[in-house]
């Protein structure tokens, strides 16, 4: 939809193999406060489908209401986007899916929108395991609604207001890797260099794959006392490894070097590698993905990074045995059983 | 001088709920529609799956007055928990059959009916060994028994019990054994005649006999839904059970036997309806089906589609409300919720089909309209369509019918394009172009949102833009009304002062009212309401008539308050004639209303 964005090409900005720029995957101006996490967490989701080369406009970014939820106008401005309604982007990402299973489908959401009115629905589209790339922007608050706190706000932490919150949060990543899903990753906005394999990871991801990402509201929720605060996040943040996804393509698989970690492979051969894994975790076993974010936790540690990946994952289409063809592109003839079979049905109801 | 009376006559059965009478009673309806003698059946149950009682009318009708009448003239009593009120709904002078193995409580009997005891769990017990048979039979046996006292032909019975186990032939025997045990005990033992007969006749013509929410999920299929989206709730489950039904014989890839449809069992309605949304805005029919409950979970949902521009197809069994009222029982109570579903100035399409014949036309053709305008389509329908079965004229599809898909450019069109404005009013009818999701790499992309935007789909709040963009979805509402189904007037001059105005499933009592009073010489204008929008036609038609009573199963007059509201009728020229008991409106009923209104101005006729 993009509006209103000067047309002027840099000639020297590098080109993917499409012989697009970044230009081609950026959206409108941004309109969020100056420094919002989410505005990092967009430009990684730009960096990402660039560099995988991706057709803007075979991807579907849907969202639903809040500041995170706003970031699809900030990004792929080629691609259909689709403000929902509150708490609600699983369920159009759903049916979007379904209609064509051609599409890259980019869901974001807050953590208001996601961990609170849309939990049902968050919890659901994991158990569908829809193919689908989700990704929590978390910022323990209500961004757009001034700043309450949302069910991922920790304990004792405080708001603005200097308020301490006096109940247990819900675990995002816990929460989807307990419900199933078949690919869980953590990270934070300010951490590109992790963030952006991590997307990569998750669109190559046949199936539903989590990522959520701490994204401090700089406005409401970046004071002393907030443990989603951008400071409080760095000097909690334990990696699980370096991640770097390498896309399946014969001249980076032949100068790729191993190293000295582990290498995910995904189901298209492309590989996830990970650099010195943290001790406990093996991001093939759930339940060992489950203890390191746990211990994690009670060091007051963020654990970000891969956490969990099925590289087997199925997706719903595959579950419920929809047609290989995307069913939006089926015509009259495949789809209207025709006259003489209605007689024969009239017949039987004689 | 007495007098028999043929084909017309009510048969009520009181069973226990899960004992099996179900497919027993449909047995002896169906039967009586192959003897080419007008009939219609009605299931009452209970909310509760097992062992309640439960009822089932069929109503015999020479005339063809296919609507509830009032007055049981021969009930068949199986269940002794609702005896005491069974032998109440009996007229005079009309007929009760129990089981006699229990002799009946003399508090049970009235001087007035005739009574007829059949030991049919005796007769069971004695002749069948398998319990579960034993209970089954006792069903099959009173059907035999009435065949053998109303008149039901043999021939016609063995080839619908031929019929219903094909593929299963060992259960056809046992079967007829019990059909005959039941007329063999009558012959046996009552050898006087009764005075209700069933006489073959012509009839019924080639019409079918299939329920409307099988109707609205064959038209479903017709009309090319691909993805459907739903959460359980009565009466509307088994709209999207007869789609799953109908696609999985019609609708798989013979290469790959995958299916070329989805069905998504949502978590809820808000997901339903969410799923739908999302089918639609990429490019897929989609449908849901649900009831009150779940159309209010559906509101905020259906605002975003209203104002978004998405297609939505809907299709809403009505049941009775408020909240979860009486589940089972049918009423036309959805129709302002659904008519100004969510919130701020929303106005959405509505379809009343009357029949099967109209819920598979309606269904098929709502994704057409959906498409067309670019918005939500409801389907008003109800328990007593959607659950029983009803006669009607079998359904037509024209081959040569193509699927419209409305204002959607492809990548040729918007290459060809010097600029796409999502919401730019090209054509001057209110519908704006589209475009579906991955059509073009550079062309053609837009945000879909619920917040005010431009015509180009940019986010504004600016005040009169958002005043434009309202007043263009206006002007739509008023193309629609040329579009959507016309009404159906049921004479073309208009002769009398008075009108009826009516709609849905009132249509059956209301034809028969119509018709039992033109025999007393009092004839009304009669108008079928078919959608909202309305259609200049009903302004003209409240306009040209001194009263007109509005016909609706609901207590508070809801289309009535929605032509005052849109079609700035004057209040005091309609009338309401309601009901909204949870049981289908009568012909008596409508016609008691009517005369009071009217009285001492018109004497008007009753059923006997
Ligand atoms: C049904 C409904 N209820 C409430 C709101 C108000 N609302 C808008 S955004 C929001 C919370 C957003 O929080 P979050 O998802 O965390 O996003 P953030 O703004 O923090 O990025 C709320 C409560 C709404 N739009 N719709
Ligand atoms: S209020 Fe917070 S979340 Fe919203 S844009 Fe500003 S910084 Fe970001």
């Amino acid at each position: 939809m993009t509006y209103i964005r000067s047309q002027f090409r840099h000639p020297g900005l590098p080109k993917n193999d499409l012989g697009y720029t970044t230009k081609e995957y950026e959206g409108a101006i941004s309109t969020l406060c100056a420094g919002c996490g989410h505005d990092s967490i967009s430009g990684s989701i730009i960096q990402a489908c660039f560099e995988m080369s991706i057709a803007p406009h075979r991807i579907a970014k849907l969202s639903g209401i809040g500041c995170s939820s706003k970031t699809p106008t900030y990004f792929l401005g080629h691609s259909h986007g689709f403000n929902s309604v509150h708490g609600r982007m699983p369920s159009v990402a759903t049916g979007a899916n379904m209609a064509n299973r051609d599409l890259l489908y980019m869901g974001v959401s807050g953590d208001g929108d996601s961990a609170s009115i849309g939990m049902g629905q968050f919890v659901h589209v994991i158990r569908r395991n829809l193919n689908m790339v989700y990704i929590v922007m978390n910022n323990g608050c209500y961004g757009l609604t001034k700043g309450q706190d949302s069910a991922t706000a920790d304990a004792g932490s405080k708001s603005k207001k200097g308020v301490a919150n006096p109940f247990q949060p819900i675990d995002m990543a816990g929460l989807a890797l307990e419900l199933g899903a078949s690919f869980v990753a953590q990270s934070f906005s300010g951490d590109k260099e992790q963030l952006i394999p991590l997307i990569k990871a998750a669109i190559d991801h046949p199936g539903f794959a989590f990522i959520n990402v701490i994204s401090p509201c700089v406005t409401f929720n970046n004071n002393p006392g907030s443990t989603k605060s951008y400071d409080y996040v760095r000097e909690h943040m334990e990696a699980t490894a370096t991640v770097d996804f390498v896309p399946l393509k014969k001249e980076i698989t032949t100068s790729y070097q191993k190293g000295t970690g582990t290498d995910i492979k995904m189901h298209d051969g492309s590989y996830i590698h990970l650099e010195k894994l943290a001790d406990d975790l093996d991001p093939y076993d759930r339940l060992s993905a489950m203890n390191a974010l746990q211990n994690a936790r009670n060091k007051d540690e963020i654990l970000t990074g891969l956490l969990y990946i099925n590289p087997e994952s199925t997706d719903l289409h595959h579950t419920i045995q929809t047609s290989d063809r995307a069913l939006n592109s089926l015509g009259q003839e495949e789809l209207c059983p025709g006259s003489s079979v209605l007689e024969g049905i009239n017949g039987e109801l004689r | 001088m007495h007098q028999d009376k043929v084909n017309d006559f009510v048969v009520r059965f009181a069973n226990v709920n899960g004992t099996g009478s179900a497919s027993a009673n449909y047995l002896f309806a169906k039967a009586i529609f192959r003897m080419g003698i007008p009939v219609t059946p009605k299931n009452i149950f209970p909310s509760n799956i097992q062992g309640l009682p439960t009822w089932y009318d069929v109503r015999i009708s020479e005339k063809g007055y296919l609507g509830r009448r009032e007055g049981v003239d021969f009930m068949v009593c199986v269940n002794p928990q609702s005896m005491p009120d069974d032998v109440r709904s009996v007229k005079a002078g009309g007929y009760f059959l129990y089981d006699s193995t229990r002799k009946l409580h003399p508090e049970l009997i009235r001087e007035d009916v005739n009574y007829i005891g059949i030991p049919l769990m005796e007769i069971c017990n004695r002749e069948f060994t398998d319990p579960r048979q034993r209970q089954l039979f006792k069903n099959i046996v009173y059907v035999g028994a009435l065949a053998q006292m109303l008149g039901i032909e043999f021939s016609v019975l063995e080839v619908l019990l031929a019929e219903q186990f094909n593929g299963k032939e060992k259960l056809i025997a046992p079967n007829i054994k019990a059909l005959k045990l039941g007329a063999q005990y009558v012959l046996d033992n009552y050898n006087y005649p009764i005075d209700l007969k069933l006489e073959r006749r012509d009839l019924v013509g080639d019409k079918i006999m299939i329920d409307g929410n099988a109707a609205c999920g064959l038209g479903a299929v017709y009309g090319g839904a691909t993805v459907v989206a739903w959460y359980p709730i009565t009466p509307s489950t088994s709209v999207v059970e007869a789609f799953e039904g109908y696609a999985k014989k019609m609708r798989i890839d013979p290469v790959t036997g995958k299916h070329n449809y989805a069905i998504v069992q949502a978590e809820d309605e808000l997901a339903a309806i969410g799923m739908v949304i999302g089918a639609n805005w990429n490019g897929a029919r989609s449908f849901t089906a649900t009831s009150g409950p779940g159309l209010s979970l559906m509101n905020e949902f259906l605002g975003l589609a209203y104002f978004a521009e998405i297609p939505t197809v809907l299709i809403d069994v009505q049941r009775t409300g408020p909240s979860t009222g009486m589940p089972t029982r049918t009423q036309q109570s959805d129709i302002l919720l659904a008519a100004y579903a969510s919130h701020g100035d929303t106005k959405q399409v509505l379809l009343f089909p009357s029949d099967p014949k109209e819920c598979f036309e309606m269904t098929a053709g709502a994704f057409d309209l959906a498409e067309l305008l670019q918005t939500p389509i409801i389907m008003m329908t109800d328990l007593d369509l959607g659950m029983n079965d009803h006669m009607s004229d079998p359904f037509v599809w024209d081959d040569q019918r193509k699927y419209n898909r409305g204002k959607v450019l492809n990548a040729q069109q918007l290459e060809e394009l010097p600029q796409f404005g999502r919401y730019l009013d090209v054509d001057g009818d209110g519908i704006t172009y589209r475009t579906i999701p991955g059509t073009h790499p550079t062309k053609g992309s837009f945000f879909t949102r619920g917040t005010s935007r431009d015509e180009f789909a940019a986010y504004t709040e600016d005040g009169d833009i958002y005043a434009r963009n309202m007043d263009r979805l206006l002007k739509k509402w008023d193309t629609a009304k040329d579009i959507v189904p016309a009404p159906y007037l049921y004479q073309k001059e208009n002769k009398s002062p008075y009108g009826v105005l009516f709609f849905g499933t009132s249509t059956y009592s209301a034809e028969e009212a119509m018709d039992l009073m033109s025999q007393g010489n009092v004839s009304f204008d009669a108008m079928r309401v078919k959608a909202f929008p309305f259609n200049k036609t009903v302004g003209d038609f409240i306009n040209s008539h001194e009263k007109v009573f509005v016909i609706e199963q609901n207590r508070d007059a809801q289309l009535r308050s929605l032509l005052i509201n849109e079609l700035d009728a004057s209040p005091q020229k309609l009338i309401s004639v309601l009901n909204y008991n949870g049981m289908p409106i009568t012909a008596d009923n409508i016609i008691t209303q009517i005369s009071k209104s009217l009285l001492p101005a018109k004497k008007l006729i009753y059923h006997q």
